[in-house]
């Protein structure tokens, strides 16, 4: 089987997962790593799952992989963080099934609150690191981790960008392996992590990397491009790609294997050309190592730590070419916004109007933080909103809390929101926070969890109720509200946030681009009785605008008929019609 | 840069109108032909009807897979103000295919900025400028979702691809149902 297909970075990893044999995949949906699990799905001889946090993703791969399949977890950068538990300690014991960790990383934060450098990760947790440069390697890759973890009792890091997840190429597609199954054996030597356990195993990882370092120069991973020897050049992933398309003539290391760094192979190489440059995105990681060996070479000195590398770039810092481009046309931003008929901008409509500040989470509502609609003061990862909120009120005392609430997403609260909230009954809190339950995993593509009733392999099973939740948890007061009930949702927000107990207030309205939705309606402005009072576009709906002379006009391809802004005019200027 | 003989073009627009269809249309074709092919896409956040932008490379061997400032051979616009704001990505003998249609961003909207004026004869002074209303000419056909595909239309015929290339690519690529609507946008704007 030898067919060629275009494939999305992220579709060719779940292609190498299924070459590879995997048996089991669990993640949490997160920009850019998303439609791994989205095309991992599509094969039957994979068990694959939303898990509800990328700790609980990690812990479901390493189970598998204990009992001896291959197993896999994917996950963005920062979730690599909540996973990082597991992940330092599963470093010592290793594996019996192979098992990879795919990170994604986010070099200029096309979807994310930091730009943290996985291999940093990496380094502190002992775990070796694979990074692809195109789709067809990263389907190639992805095998290889998995014969280096079972080669050297050791999870691998397939490490991915933005850039490459989201980029597609040709793959050539090859056969399945026959998948292994190891027999478990009792070896609570390896799989006890006591102390007393985890200090001859913390031996064994030492040795590990050092083998890997050395074994480093064989690996097929790693390769070097031998060309003008005036200028070389160490590189992997998506850098590599720039530096073939600015310098095809300079001389290339390309690193596949990004940690350990096979040093011998890097030393050989330096020796080998005049001037050597380290072209790597985010952390001068692969710089700091090679500088410690007392090799010269030139990195973060003329390459920036911030965003994005590009072709263009190394013209310009290497090769001293003034690259000719127009000045670029000074137009007005068009930063992302919530969709016509958005949910969240009902509610938000109404903080705004209350002068209420919100400690925001992950999520489309984030955009809450920004004009026009300015209520989120806070965010900054998955469930802070409920525990930072609980921070201000232990700090500030009960009225401080009661022009503030948390906002946090169905799937957002259940990953880690709902810790947070059992810390509030447990600790007497008397905040508010306000879930705003869409029904799905919003910004990601609209991806299911444990509260839609359905898995990522489209199996119907029980939800998860989050009322009942709240209530288990010991919230006395939770309420229910439709999300574009704006009335009842303002009377709501009064009671509770002066209410002197804790609350949660459920709003609930599915994300307005969730399959199978259906819009009956559409509004439309009657220009006649339109005063102009600029009521309606208050919470910047897209789809509302204005003419010259101020009167409000509805765009019909856009509106979903939500009927937001039809409650908040006054003069009954906007009608509800048949779409 | 001059060796390179890497076509390179752009599709710019608002989140949500569609341009990962297109650049999967376009991969499609390229790699049809026998081409290496990089494209690179937003997904996630900035796509919520913000700025998007899709790059298509295609040669005989391709690396980087975005395109850069200078270097669009051609640019396919959803929207004018994308147009203008990507338009010094054009090389400058570039071919500019642009919708002409407003979405006001929320910075218009909420009275922070102002949509330019003139952009369509502002920037077909600069480049080879193809402009039409297709978000009109797909309502006239019964479905505002298929503007983009008359767009892709008018594009085509700035390539080097057999019209029945693109019919059949557009019947592998697109939903079944939609088949039929698609291939008649796409001729519209080929044909126009």
């Amino acid at each position: 089987m030898s067919e060629k297909k275009i494939m999305l970075g992220n579709e060719a990893i779940a292609r190498g997962a299924y070459e590879a044999g995997v048996k089991v995949s669990a993640a949490y949906p997160g920009t850019p790593s998303t439609e791994i699990s989205e095309n991992i799905v599509k094969y039957d001889e994979i068990y694959a799952e939303w898990s509800p946090n990328e700790k609980v993703a990690m812990e479901v791969a390493i189970g598998a992989s204990i009992s001896g399949v291959r197993a896999m977890a994917s996950m963005k950068h920062v979730g690599v963080n909540v996973a990082s538990d597991p992940l330092y300690t599963i470093s010592y014991s290793g594996v019996n099934g192979g098992l990879v960790l795919v990170a994604a990383d986010d070099p200029g934060l096309y979807s994310s609150q930091n730009e943290q450098d996985t291999r940093c990760v990496a380094r502190a947790a002992q775990v070796p690191v694979i990074e692809p440069s195109d789709s067809q390697e990263a389907k190639d890759f992805m095998k290889y981790a998995f014969d280096l973890s079972e080669k050297y009792d050791t999870p691998v890091i397939l490490r991915t960008t933005t850039r490459l997840s989201h980029s597609q190429g040709p793959v050539t597609l090859e056969d399945r392996v026959e998948p292994i199954d190891v027999p478990y054996e009792r070896n609570i030597q390896k799989y006890v992590m006591m102390p007393g356990m985890a200090k001859q195993r913390h031996i064994y990882v030492e040795q590990r990397m050092k083998q890997m370092a050395q074994d480093g120069a064989d690996m097929p991973i790693n390769r070097v491009e031998m060309g003008d020897t005036k200028i070389g050049f160490i590189a992997s992933g998506i850098a590599y790609q720039y530096v073939k398309e600015a310098c095809p003539e300079a001389s290339v290391l390309k690193l596949g294997l990004v940690h350990p760094l096979p040093r011998k192979m890097i030393e050989e190489f330096a020796a080998k050309v005049d001037k050597l440059y380290i072209f790597e995105e985010l952390e001068p990681v692969f710089e700091e190592q090679i500088k410690s060996w007392g090799i010269e070479c030139v990195g973060k000195e003329i390459f920036t730590l911030q965003g994005e590398y590009s072709a263009n770039m190394l013209r310009k810092a290497v090769l001293g070419e003034e690259v000719e481009v127009a000045e670029p046309a000074q137009v007005p931003a068009r930063p992302p916004i919530l969709c016509p008929g958005c949910p969240h901008r009902s509610v938000y409509s109404v903080l705004n109007k209350l002068k209420i500040h919100a400690a925001g989470d992950i999520g489309c509502y984030t955009l809450g933080a920004v004009a026009p609609l300015n209520v989120v003061d806070t965010t900054v990862c998955m469930g802070a909103s409920i525990s930072t909120l609980h921070g201000m009120e232990k700090a500030k005392g009960k009225d401080y809390v009661k022009n503030w609430v948390a906002v946090i997403g169905d799937s957002t609260f259940l990953h880690t929101g709902v810790n947070s909230l059992m810390n509030m009954a447990y600790n007497q809190a008397t905040g508010t926070v306000m879930i705003l339950d869409n029904s799905t995993t919003g910004m990601t593509g609209h991806q299911d969890h444990a509260a839609t009733g359905k898995t990522l392999k489209g199996e119907v099973v029980p939800a998860i109720n989050i009322y009942d939740l709240c209530k288990t948890i010991g919230v006395k007061n939770v309420t229910v509200v439709n999300a574009f009930d704006i009335e009842t949702l303002e009377k709501v927000i009064k009671e509770e946030t002066q209410r002197e107990e804790l609350s949660v207030i459920i709003t609930q309205s599915p994300c307005v681009l969730l399959k199978g939705n259906v819009f009956p309606n559409k509004c439309r402005v009657i220009p006649e009785k339109c005063k102009k009072c600029g009521a309606c576009l208050r919470p910047g709906c897209p789809a509302l605008t204005k003419t010259a002379d101020g009167v409000a006009v509805i765009d019909e391809t856009m509106c979903n008929g939500c009927g937001l802004c039809m409650q908040l005019c006054k003069f009954g200027a906007i009608e509800k019609v048949e779409a | 840069m001059a060796e390179n003989k890497t076509k390179n073009i752009m599709i710019v627009g608002v989140g949500g109108q569609g341009t990962l269809l297109t650049s999967r249309i376009l991969g499609g074709i390229t790699v049809a032909a026998g081409y290496d092919v990089k494209l690179s896409e937003v997904h996630g956040m900035a796509q919520r009807g913000g700025s998007v932008v899709t790059f298509v490379r295609y040669g005989e061997k391709v690396a980087e897979p975005i395109v850069e400032e200078g270097q669009a051979d051609l640019l396919i616009a959803f929207e004018k103000l994308e147009a203008k704001r990507y338009a010094h990505f054009l090389k400058k003998d570039g071919t500019l295919v642009v919708n002409d249609q407003k979405i006001e961003p929320i910075t218009v909207v909420t009275g922070a900025a102002q949509y330019p004026e003139n952009i369509i004869e502002e920037l077909s002074s600069k480049y080879e400028t193809y402009s039409i209303d297709a978000m009109g000419e797909a309502l006239a056909l019964g479905n505002s979702k298929v503007f983009n595909i008359i767009v892709l239309g008018v594009a085509a015929k700035h390539m080097d691809f057999s019209k029945e290339d693109w019919l059949k690519v557009i019947e592998n690529t697109v939903p079944p149902k939609t088949v039929e609507m698609n291939k008649k946008a796409f001729l519209l704007g080929y044909e126009s």
